[in-house]
């Protein structure tokens, strides 16, 4: 049985290093094409027009008009009449034409008459939802009894609204026919799995569907599927013959194409005298749009809580359904446990951080959180600058401290991996995996260049193409454990067969060889050794060629991570501005493959964070049932003037490193919005209760009022 | 689509987004109505759109420089410099995300001023210089800042990159070490999703801005 595992730490080369990014130069000049840059020859624009009503039915559609226009190639009803839309931006009919300006005018020359129906969008007033949904109760203990008997007890009701994910590169494709074979350049998660849903939808075998994602732009959760957008795009270049290109406009992105489930709780928490969680009451509820919304995992990490009741009602809405989002239910369940938990700590004089570290062991790694704690404390000055609630000084700007924790899995996913050594001491990896921004490319030819002994220029690595080996979406944190895993083993085993070719050159034994510093030598004696290409020449004329498969958890890669964050706000009393002044993160995610992009993550979770936290929110009209933000001047985005000091310190090293590789795209997203609220309300007193926190909530808090969500 | 290079002598030659627009319209009318008592009209209808430059809604033949290639070609007014860069001339760095002046991802230089190359008429552009990142330089030969952007790890998913690049070379280019006002003032036009602004801000703390061409 081949032994798999990670290099000692003293010798590493490449693991928890700090490589640039590979295709950073050719991102930072423009150089490199996305799907939405590919321009084929003959290449025709597509439109899909929209149902600009949130609930109706199509009484009648007539394209003869679009059809007849100069320059219009195809029109294609996607619902046609008697169809029943559910929301506002759902599809209706797509047009591809000579230019996108064509297209557009084709689809106002599309008529559609709709009988309009009742809708429903604003599910943060439960008892007016007609579809509501008792979507389970669960209970431990005897929650009534242990609240009758406790020593302190908060109630709140908070909540957080749907959010975009709002990708830069919008979802879309260009897709190109030859005869029975369809090429879809996708901005995708899921390179390898993409195929097989075209083909089900065309009716061609997925063996003549290619994919192919060099790079893409930002996905986030919501790039998994073809999308009825992917399925009409292949559908039009089928009909006319020539590739087409269909990416939604700004406006349908924001609509349609991915957004967070809201998440509502009227939430009652209960400690004794020791300030010991005794119980916990949770009547939760949020939307997803059309299809609900499940229940968020409450009480979030201090899921060991004794006597506690969750109840969760599921509110379907007129709304385009939600898509998972980066670290799906945790931000939300995160925010929802921690803001009770910090009032409770204020209610029984503690600071929080005490308060959270005497109730560790209801959590799932007390230890874990415990040096988190003490660490991000240290950061903050937390022991000399935390102060308890209530106005400290003679301003109108105040400001406060404010902390949380959360936890992930992030265990790798399936994934497969060709390493492929030549003779002339060549290495390359083929992988059917995807880069979505967070370095995949780098750390896949990292583990290569380890492996062999080789430095970064030395190795080459080809994903985004699902001709190569199958690997599994970009999803959930899973990819770096995944393709870590399968390159590792594919390339021990590769190097293992290069070494049985070498052994007799150097008069020894294969398992006494290693390869380090471009060289193959016996271990212990660098002097009985050979310079890499010679090496590699050892193996005849043919290369060979190994493919590895992550079979799961081991010494490779695992799964489980806390973190701790701590935010530090100044907030304007008298105009309800908050800022964020610093956050800091404190995560650990197992063997670091690089710290950039490790860090990169981290920081750019924190980044999202502020941005939920105080202006990203789906604005829907009750009357027309449309978002009144679906562009980008009125969906908030953080900026570059708006984040603060970010800092940020890695788990790592012994102790940590020996659980191998684990995942951390989601971890460092999930605290930011519980970590600032708990800051502005040891800021300015009270509580806000809706996320994000936009300055006409700040001012109801303040008022006293309770105020809309 | 892409012409022959810029010489000195093309660039001497004077051709100016007013003149040529001027004759566009004016040879358009002699050729319709220019007879009889039409004439008298002409001259008036032709004195009216000199005034105000009238042109389209057909292709308007232009001529522009793009990362120091002179290009011509037939655009209608409603073209956008984005769309047209992008769709016409294949020249995709500059990106389009919000497509009405709010995210900067189509940032580019115009006669070395940045500009949301969305909001801009691509016709308005004639006769003018267009530097987009490619222009800055390519990845074996870097500009400073986007050099910087690989070292600080200014970029995730890239897309917001090309013009945050732009961006970050025009302010460096007129403040070498910018303020927090000035900061503000150069790149809070611009958003990236997967938050890069604290290698953006150590890009800027560097300092390198390098100069930009195309001014």
């Amino acid at each position: 049985m081949a032994d798999y595992s990670w290099p000692e730490a003293d010798r590493r080369a490449q693991i928890g290093a700090r490589p640039a990014r590979l295709d950073g130069p050719v991102k930072s000049t423009g150089f490199a094409k996305y799907p939405s840059d590919q321009n084929p020859r003959g290449l025709l624009a597509a439109k899909i027009l929209t149902c600009p009503h949130a609930h109706a039915r199509i009484v009648r559609i007539d394209t003869s008009a679009a059809e007849a226009m100069a320059g219009v190639r195809v029109v294609h009803v996607i619902q046609g009449e008697g169809s029943e839309i559910q929301w506002a931006g759902d599809e209706v009919a797509a047009v591809a034409a000579v230019t996108e300006d064509v297209a557009r005018d084709a689809l106002r020359a599309i008529q559609v008459d709709y009988e309009v129906l009742p809708h429903f969008v604003t599910e943060e007033d439960r008892d007016q939802a007609p579809g509501a949904r008792e979507a389970g109760e669960r209970a431990e203990g005897d929650p009534d009894a242990a609240f009758a008997t406790a020593h302190r007890t908060v109630e709140r009701t908070l909540g957080m609204p749907q959010m975009a994910h709002m990708c830069l590169e919008p979802h879309g494709q260009v897709c190109s026919w030859d005869g029975d074979e369809l090429e879809v350049d996708a901005s995708t998660q899921a390179v390898s799995t993409l195929a097989g849903q075209f083909a089900t939808e065309l009716g061609v075998p997925a063996s003549q569907v290619r994919i192919r994602t060099e790079y893409m732009g930002g996905g986030f959760g919501s790039k998994f599927s073809p999308d009825r957008w992917g399925i009409v795009g292949a559908e039009l270049a089928r009909k006319a013959g020539a590739p087409v290109k269909l990416f939604l406009e700004r406006d349908q992105e924001v609509t349609v194409a991915g957004s967070r489930p809201s998440a509502f709780a009227r939430i009652r928490a209960a400690a004794d005298e020791q300030g010991k969680l005794v119980a916990w009451d949770s009547d939760s509820w949020g939307s997803g749009g059309l299809p609900g919304t499940g229940q968020t995992p409450l009480p979030y990490v201090f899921s060991r809580l004794p006597n506690r009741r969750t109840r969760h009602t599921s509110v379907p809405t007129n709304l385009a359904g939600s898509r998972a989002w980066r670290a799906p239910n945790h931000p939300q369940a995160c925010f929802l446990t921690m803001a009770v938990l910090d009032d409770l700590a204020d209610e029984l004089g503690l600071d929080p951080i005490d308060f959270l570290e005497r109730n560790l062991d209801l959590t799932g790694r007390p230890d874990t959180y415990r040096e988190q704690l003490t660490i991000a404390a240290g950061m903050a000055s937390w022991k000399e600058r935390w102060q308890p609630r209530g106005r400290r000084r003679e301003s109108a700007v105040q400001r406060g401290l404010g902390v949380s924790v959360h936890t992930w899995g992030g265990r790798g996913h399936s994934s497969n991996c060709d390493v492929t050594v030549h003779p002339d001491g060549a290495v390359e990896a083929r992988i059917g995996s995807q880069d979505i921004g967070t370095g995949t490319r780098t750390i896949v030819a990292q583990v290569l260049a380890e492996t062999f002994g080789l430095e970064l220029h030395q190795v080459r690595v080809s994903l985004g193409d699902n001709v190569y080996p199958q690997s599994g979406p970009s999803g959930g944190s899973s990819t770096v454990g995944g393709v870590t895993a399968s390159t590792r083993r594919a390339a021990q085993d590769a190097l293992r067969e290069v070494l049985v070719h070498v052994a007799p050159r150097l008069e020894a034994e294969p398992e006494q060889l290693v390869a380090e510093g471009g060289r193959v030598f016996v271990d212990g004696d660098s002097s009985r050794g050979i310079p890499w290409p010679e090496a590699a020449a050892q193996i005849g004329g043919a290369p060979i060629s190994v493919q590895g498969r992550n079979p799961g958890p081991g010494r490779l890669i695992s799964s489980g991570v806390g973190g701790v964050q701590i935010a530090e706000v100044e907030v304007d009393t008298e105009t309800g501005v908050v800022h964020v002044e610093r956050m800091i993160a404190v995560q650990d995610c197992g063997l670091i493959i690089n710290r950039r992009l490790a860090e990169s993550q981290v920081y750019g979770g924190l980044i999202m964070g502020v941005g939920y936290a105080l202006y990203e929110e789906w604005i829907p009209d009750p009357v027309s049932g449309r978002l009144l933000n679906a562009d980008m001047e009125f969906y908030k985005l953080a900026g570059l003037v708006d984040v603060g000091s970010l800092e940020v310190h890695m788990m790592t090293g012994p102790g940590y490193d020996e659980r191998g590789v684990i995942g951390l795209g989601e971890p460092p997203v999930i605290s930011p919005g519980a970590a600032i609220s708990n800051a502005v309300a040891n800021a300015i007193g009270v509580r806000v209760p809706y996320l994000p926190l936009t300055p006409d909530r700040v001012l109801d808090a303040l008022a006293g009022r309770g105020g809309p969500a | 689509m892409k012409g022959r290079r810029v010489t000195d002598d093309a660039k001497r030659s004077g051709f100016s987004r007013r003149s040529f627009l001027r004759g566009g319209a004016a040879g358009a009318l002699s050729g319709g109505l220019a007879t009889g008592l039409l004439a008298g009209e002409a001259g008036a209808a032709a004195a009216d759109a000199e005034a105000t430059e009238t042109v389209g809604p057909g292709p308007v033949e232009i001529e522009l420089e793009v990362n120091g290639v002179a290009s011509r070609l037939a655009v209608e007014p409603r073209v956008t410099l984005l769309d047209g860069l992008r769709d016409r001339l294949d020249v995709t760095g500059p990106k389009r995300v919000c497509d009405r002046g709010t995210c900067g991802a189509c940032t580019v230089l115009e006669d070395g001023r940045p500009i949301y190359a969305c909001s801009r008429l691509m016709i308005e552009s004639a006769g003018r210089s267009i530097t987009t990142v490619e222009g800055l330089g390519s990845p074996d030969a870097m500009h400073d800042v986007q050099q910087a952007f690989v070292d600080h790890d200014a970029q995730q998913c890239g897309y917001c990159t090309p013009g945050f690049v732009v961006a970050t070379a025009a302010l460096l280019a007129r403040h070498p070490a910018p303020s927090e006002p000035e900061i503000e003032a150069g790149l809070g036009g611009n958003f990236c999703r997967c938050g890069t602004y604290k290698g953006i801000r150590a890009v800027v703390a560097g300092g390198k801005g390098g100069g930009v061409s195309g001014g």
